[in-house]
């Protein structure tokens, strides 16, 4: 075996993230991947009143609160046999997508973007404006995106009382209405964040980046003018060959996002070299390689044991397949399933980096114009949350698209109390350890064939590819 | 003054709310009262082994430190080992590390309640053992102890919220630098008086409904949640109706309940979060400073004065009774 280091903390992830890696000729030959942070959520749960999962969950995270809350408000209506009224559905929908949008806006500029100041490409043509514009804390592009963050999430002040943290999402809908002035409001501050990303960063109409359908375009687009932030990017992109850089499975998963009265805005399933149904039953999570007591199961059937002494583990994260498969999620995998052309031809040669923060802006330019509709279609007079009551005994799931993949509550009530609780969250799929069959997950595949670089430290590359998954490390384990 | 924030058994969102504050530049009016963010998990540029070199010189005090942030609560099981969180890249407690900086940091911020007093993060039979820094639910000792006193002659400062506001945090952190909060400025569980002496219920939207004892019984009702829906306004330490969320929110402003996340064990108050305990259908949970017999007695009367336009809007999500506009306020009778 060849030499052998370990790396952590990753920062500008959400959480905490050690990685592994094994060099053999001056190539990543392994790479195992360490959530080192263990906190116990589904065993809190345990014996709660089913409604307290609506306070408890939020806090999994402080940046895929409002998918958790979401995702728990879905399995209690399931479990109540209950469907949310429309202007619910409606609420629930934005709630959801302006979190998406905050953290793709987020993800790119704070989190990604800056390691492309670093030193090691001082060398490179982009490299003056790149420091310029992306060097973290110091760079002039927080100047504009924080403050546009900041102004968007003001929605989430009305729609949801605050952000992150919010109990407005319920089963029955929301518990905030939205009086004709607030609608307003609302469709105010969507239409000030359309004309940031329009002028700052996209570089066009939105409608315009959502309607590329190739890579081909989308040179040819960005060719055309200076494009903003992602100009900046697809040009390092193509200088770096980020488009060959971190190639994962090739197989893609999506719950679905934005379930609107009509059905979701982008529909859910399998891409596996085309598309696939989902079959749920299809989901365990394996625990061989985790810190976990028991043996493979559904999530309908699992449990959550903590054995930090167990041997042959390296990660607190359980390993999720589907019928024994490594699955990527995220927002490529969104709109590779929801059959966006730009998306599908981006994986024809395999997924990458580029192809992954690609798929975010462009998700960002056709999910916007949708939210503007959306909040027009809240109707002030009408309910916005449906009654309901609780069961005694009953199961259910709540599957959502968090900004960074898909995530699933498994819920069961037993004599009124919650009795099981199970989810796999988006990261929890990305960086999961290997399988009782030695699969590694997502990421650690993505590792393999790296070059290394030139001191003992990891090469920056690796901190491109770790992050174009925007992880959510927190969440993964739970 | 530099600035070291470091994360451990919490998720991150008072971080993502802190990025959330109402300034034009956030990190230029810390920069600007003399702030200087040494390293943060979310916002800085340093990865791996660059984040280690630098923690070992603090911790060797090769270089002073400030300010040391720490987010999430301190987990120190299983068995004391502190093993549910070892810092990535270094296989060493996250315990171990934020004792090892305490000592060396002029003033130690706990910031939210996990932090502060183990938070959510102790909920439930507290599996990895988890407690604040100085705190262990309202008991002092957590994981510095009930002693403990930083270089710069402060408590832990606990600037407690599940999730902070930004404001919180931002005000705490300038006034530190501007030498203008001292050990008198913080409440008997070590947050900062400036928001900590308030009352959830003050500036609430609900008031009109609070007053009349007029009750929401559903979600997305408009009544006070306080007598059925589990709210804790009244009696929660902080300036949230005043300071505003995001804009224009707040918890009640957002149709739930306040589970007064600012308090030392808000997580398991041993009852269902969004009901109202109650003994001979009285809330138990009455105003703090209230004497019990006079506050049924006002609402009694109050409930039986409540106009109509006040009964009926509470319990609807609409307003469905506007106020009387027959006789407008400054004419003549």
């Amino acid at each position: 075996m060849g030499r052998r280091i370990v790396v952590g903390p990753f920062n500008r992830v959400e959480g905490d993230l050690e990685v592994a890696l094994e060099f053999e000729q001056d190539r990543i030959s392994a790479a195992y991947v360490n959530s080192p942070l263990f906190r116990g959520f589904e065993q809190m749960l345990i014996g709660k009143h089913p409604l307290d999962a609506l306070h408890f969950v939020p806090r999994i995270c402080g940046i895929c609160s409002v998918a958790q809350s979401a995702a728990a408000s879905m399995a209690l209506a399931q479990a109540a046999g209950l469907s949310p009224c429309e202007n619910g559905r409606i609420c629930a929908a934005l709630t959801q997508a302006i979190e998406n949008l905050a953290d793709h806006l987020s993800h790119f500029v704070l989190f990604f973007m800056p390691d492309f100041a670093r030193a090691d490409y001082a060398e490179r043509a982009w490299s003056v404006e790149a420091v310029e514009r992306y060097k973290a804390i110091a760079g002039s592009a927080r100047r504009e995106v924080v403050p546009a963050r900041t102004r968007l999430l003001e929605t989430m002040g009305l729609l949801a009382g605050r952000w992150p943290h919010t109990g407005s999402l319920q089963p029955g809908g929301s518990a905030r209405p939205i009086d004709a002035s607030e609608r307003l409001r609302l469709y105010a501050l969507l239409r000030g964040f359309r004309a940031f990303l329009e002028r700052t960063l996209l570089g066009d109409a939105l409608e315009a980046v959502a309607a590329i359908d190739s890579v081909g375009s989308l040179r040819a687009w960005a060719a055309a003018a200076p494009r903003g932030d992602f100009g900046r990017f697809l040009r390092i992109a193509d200088d770096l060959d980020l488009w060959r850089l971190g190639r994962a499975t090739d197989r893609y998963l999506s719950y679905g996002a934005y379930l609107l009265p009509e059905g979701p805005l982008y529909p859910g399933g399998v891409w596996d070299g085309g598309p696939r149904p989902l079959h749920l039953d299809a989901i365990a999570e394996d625990v061989s390689h985790a810190w976990m007591g028991g043996d493979t199961a559904r999530p309908r059937d699992g449990s959550t044991v903590p054995m930090p002494d167990k041997p042959g583990a390296y990660s607190w994260c359980k390993a999720p397949r589907l019928a024994g498969e490594v699955v990527e999620v995220g927002a490529l995998a969104r709109q590779v399933v929801a059959g966006h052309p730009l998306a599908r031809d981006m994986i024809r040669h395999g997924g990458s980096v580029a192809a992954r923060v690609v798929a975010r802006l462009l998700e960002m330019a056709r999910t916007l114009p949708e939210m503007e509709r959306w909040v027009m279609r809240l109707q002030p007079d009408e309910p916005f949350c449906a009654e309901f009551e609780l069961p005694q005994d009953a199961d259910g799931v709540g599957l959502v698209e968090a900004a960074r993949g898909s995530l699933g509550h498994w819920l069961s009530i037993r004599r009124g109390r919650i009795a099981s609780y199970q989810i796999i969250a988006p990261t929890t799929w990305n960086f999961s350890p290997r399988d009782a069959a030695g699969q590694p997950g997502a990421l650690e595949q993505a590792l393999v064939g790296v070059a290394a670089g030139a001191d003992r430290r990891a090469p920056v590359s690796v901190q491109h590819i770790v992050r174009s998954f925007d992880p959510c490390m927190v969440c993964t384990v739970h | 003054m530099n600035l070291l924030w470091l994360q451990s058994g919490g998720c991150g969102g008072c971080s993502m709310s802190l990025l959330c504050h109402e300034s034009a530049d956030l990190f230029g009016l810390l920069a600007d009262a003399g702030i200087e963010i040494a390293w943060h998990p979310s916002l800085s540029e340093a990865s791996a082994d660059e984040v280690l070199d630098q923690l070992a010189v603090y911790e060797r005090g090769e270089q002073p430190l400030d300010m040391l942030c720490i987010e999430g609560a301190l987990l120190r099981g299983p068995h004391g080992s502190g093993g549910f969180h070892r810092l990535a890249g270094s296989g060493r407690p996250m315990t171990e590390i934020v004792r090892s900086l305490a000592q060396r940091a002029r003033y130690v911020i706990a910031v939210g309640s996990c932090a502060a007093y183990g938070g959510i993060t102790a909920a439930g039979a507290n599996l990895t053992d988890a407690c604040g820094l100085q705190y262990e639910d309202h008991l002092g000792g957590g994981l510095l102890g009930a002693d403990f006193v930083s270089r710069g002659g402060m408590p832990v400062i606990n600037i407690a919220g599940c999730p902070t506001h930004p404001g919180w945090v931002v005000d705490s952190l300038m006034a530190l630098s501007l030498g203008q909060l001292t050990p008198r400025d913080l409440d008997p569980v070590g947050r900062p008086r400036f928001y900590a002496d308030r009352l959830v219920h003050h500036g609430c939207p609900r008031n009109e409904f609070y007053e009349f004892k007029a009750s929401a019984e559903q979600p997305s009702q408009q009544g006070c949640l306080m007598e059925h829906m589990g709210c804790k306004g009244t009696r929660a330490h902080a300036d949230c109706n005043t300071r505003l969320w995001n804009g224009s929110g707040s918890c009640l402003r957002g149709g739930f309940a306040c589970i007064a996340c600012t308090e030392p064990g808000f997580e398991e108050p041993g009852h269902p979060l969004s009901q109202t305990p109650k003994i001979a259908g009285i809330p138990i949970g009455l105003p703090l400073d209230m004497p019990k017999a006079w506050f049924v007695a006002l609402g009694a009367l109050s409930k039986s004065a409540t106009p109509r336009r006040v009964r009926e809007n509470a319990v609807s999500f609409r307003v469905e009774v506007p106020p009387d506009s027959s006789k407008p306020p400054g004419m003549k009778p």
